[in-house]
């Protein structure tokens, strides 16, 4: 079977159609086994950093956003296997930057190369 | 000699504190890229987090902003790190309190680079016993360990990420020594003992270098067994999978050279004071299954009772617990707790390639309900929009009269428990040193047993595997093959032994 068709992904993406202030927003569950530890949180803050648009990031109900580029916020985030993770991201590629996001995460943080 | 200390130095704050730390900073960033570049994948992954953080704006922006204000490069760096260790220490996760190292680690990179030292001063002689209250994982990978030497820390942990780099480059390891010794001309590092020995007499050296040469020896021609992928016996293919208690067990080096999970037990979930909840079992099963990919996972619900009570399920009181209300007879008799299980299983099954089978099968109805209870479980959850499948459904095979009756069952695998059969059919309980004579596994009546089930599986085409004891033992492997087993399930350690044998049976079996 293949596994990455089996991993259940709650994924919406809505945006705005001004490009320069686009904002857009994104669910995705954390399937990774060990919850948000140190390889996955490299792997998301790595792929955040690619975009221009200002990335938050939280786990679903919690009140603070926080900065999806900072390896080490992410790390404190402490997000748990099994927990939904929310994005919200604002700027000119923000929908790009969502899309990607959401998709690591649903996909498990695969290796991609370097 | 010792490797490990917090960087000694001094300094006066100049007049570009900021110019100072970012230098400080790309230094011990281009020293861990070197180190990540040249170490393995495992290795890597670790040291890519501290990277990251030499890179995370979040973090070095109020450090930057301190410098700014008037704080020396040396202190802002000290203080904000000593805040992230704090942070990782007061987490609950031992994953994450065990990061706390990682970033002490980093601390004394970037101020060993302020301070303007050599990152690494005491590469020390090649071959050295390397000695350290404990060790950071980036200070393990700049030692060079192709001359030998080993590694022996006062404290530290054989979970520890230094330990899991060093069982992996083979180099020999000893923690909690509680005191190390003070440099001496020659030392004798015995990792099985967990001993380390000053100045040791020739003849302890000698008797070491004999054990070393010959576990050198065998363990290659493990390797050459372990890596020759298919074994056949009469040209038929042979399979070998691993008996585990938990995802731990995987992490065995020789683990990733079997053939899938021939049975996972799961009573080790249920030994703890609160009986595992749903997600709980779940997300267990899937650690497995994502280790296995395309291999097979068997595995079994709990099988409680008889030698293993579990507090809370268990009857506290039987006369004769072995012949009590143990595997699927209690979970027949808890379907509240044996629901939790086949909801965790079904939503498992949805993952990956998944078996269950009962464990202490007596009679086709007991299965026909407990299947029936899966469906169920399977329908609830998929009703209630929740990803379920049901699984391929097996038993085992220990009471006699499923052995001899064995046909009446719709299982779509078999797997024989040995230990059992072997106890009920000789009439010796297990647990009773006085009667290990007689409780012979090649008893002929066992054998008999065996030979009929594994007959049952080739008129039907369904698997049938042992995982008893007696299969993680060469002696008894020819034997079992006679009866016509080709499957068989045994504990990771087993696994090189069993498959040296069977290389050595399937060349003999090629010119019968």
């Amino acid at each position: 079977m293949d596994k990455t068709t089996t991993i259940s992904v709650a994924k919406a993406i809505t945006e705005t159609p001004q490009p320069e202030n686009e904002i857009a927003r994104g669910a995705v569950e954390l399937v990774h086994a060990v919850g948000m530890h140190a390889r996955p949180a490299v792997k998301l803050t790595k792929l955040a950093k690619r975009f221009k648009a200002r990335i938050a990031v939280r786990v679903a109900g919690a009140v603070d956003w926080i900065d999806a580029k900072s390896v080490a916020k992410v790390m404190a985030m402490r997000a748990a296997q099994g927990s939904v993770i929310e994005f919200e991201a604002q700027g000119a590629d923000a929908s790009a930057a969502v899309e990607a996001l959401t998709t690591l995460v649903a996909a498990d943080f695969p290796d991609t190369g370097r | 000699m010792r490797a490990d200390g917090a960087p000694l130095g001094q300094r006066e704050a100049g007049a570009d504190e900021a110019g100072a730390l970012r230098a400080a900073l790309a230094a011990a960033d281009r020293q861990l890229s070197k180190l990540a570049a040249a170490a393995g994948k495992d290795a890597a992954e670790i040291l890519e987090f501290q990277i990251a953080l030499l890179a995370d704006d979040a973090l070095l922006g109020p450090i930057f902003a301190a410098i700014a204000q008037g704080a020396a490069a040396d202190a802002a760096w000290a203080q904000a790190m000593a805040e992230q260790i704090a942070d990782y220490r007061a987490a609950a996760d031992e994953y994450l309190r065990a990061r706390s190292a990682d970033i002490a680690d980093l601390r004394d990179r970037v101020l060993s680079a302020l301070y303007g030292g050599e990152a690494n001063p005491k590469t020390g002689r090649a071959g050295a016993v390397i000695c350290a209250d404990d060790l950071p994982p980036s200070r393990f990978l700049e030692i060079d360990w192709s001359a030998g030497g080993g590694l022996a820390l006062s404290q530290g942990s054989a979970t520890s990420h230094v330990a899991m780099l060093a069982r992996a480059r083979g180099v020999p390891m000893v923690v909690q020594l509680g005191e190390v010794p003070e440099p001496a001309d020659a030392a004798l590092l015995d990792a099985d003992e967990g001993i380390l020995e000053v100045d040791p007499p020739v003849a302890r050296i000698q008797a070491l270098a004999t054990r070393q040469e010959n576990q050198v020896l065998s363990r290659a021609a493990d390797l050459a067994a372990l890596e020759n992928p298919s074994i056949s016996f009469r040209g038929e293919p042979v399979r070998l999978m691993l008996n585990i208690q938990g995802p731990a067990d995987l992490d065995h080096p020789d683990a990733r050279y079997a053939d899938g999970v021939g049975l996972m037990r799961t009573e080790f979930l249920f030994g703890r004071a609160d009986l595992p909840d749903e997600e709980k079992q779940r997300s267990v099963y899937e650690q497995v299954l994502n280790w296995a990919g395309e291999r097979p996972v068997v595995i079994r619900t709990v099988d409680a009772g008889g030698d293993k009570p579990v507090r809370g399920l268990t009857e506290a009181r039987e006369a004769n617990p072995f012949l009590g209300v143990r595997g699927l007879r209690l979970s027949l008799k808890r379907p509240d707790i044996f629901a939790v299980q086949l909801r965790a299983l079904a939503r498992a099954a949805a993952l990956g390639k998944l078996r269950v089978m009962f464990p202490m099968v007596t009679t086709p109805e007991e299965f026909k309900t407990a299947r029936r209870l899966f469906v169920q479980a399977v329908e609830e959850l998929k009703s209630a929009g929740v990803r379920a499948s049901l699984p391929e459904i097996g038993i085992m095979v220990e009471v006699p009269a499923a052995a001899l009756t064995i046909e009446s069952f719709p299982a779509s695998f078999f797997s024989i428990g040995s230990n059992d059969l072997t106890q009920y059919v000789t009439a010796c309980d297990r647990t009773n040193g006085a009667l290990a004579s007689l409780a012979d596994p090649l008893n002929p009546g066992v054998l008999e047993l065996i030979r009929r089930v594994a007959e049952h599986g080739r008129k039907l085409g369904v698997s049938v595997s042992l995982c008893g004891d007696i299969a993680g033992e060469p002696r008894y492997l020819e034997t079992l093959l006679r009866c016509g087993l080709r499957e068989f399930s045994m504990s990771p350690p087993a696994l090189a032994a069993v498959k040296r044998a069977l290389a050595a049976l399937s060349r003999k079996s090629d010119h019968v």
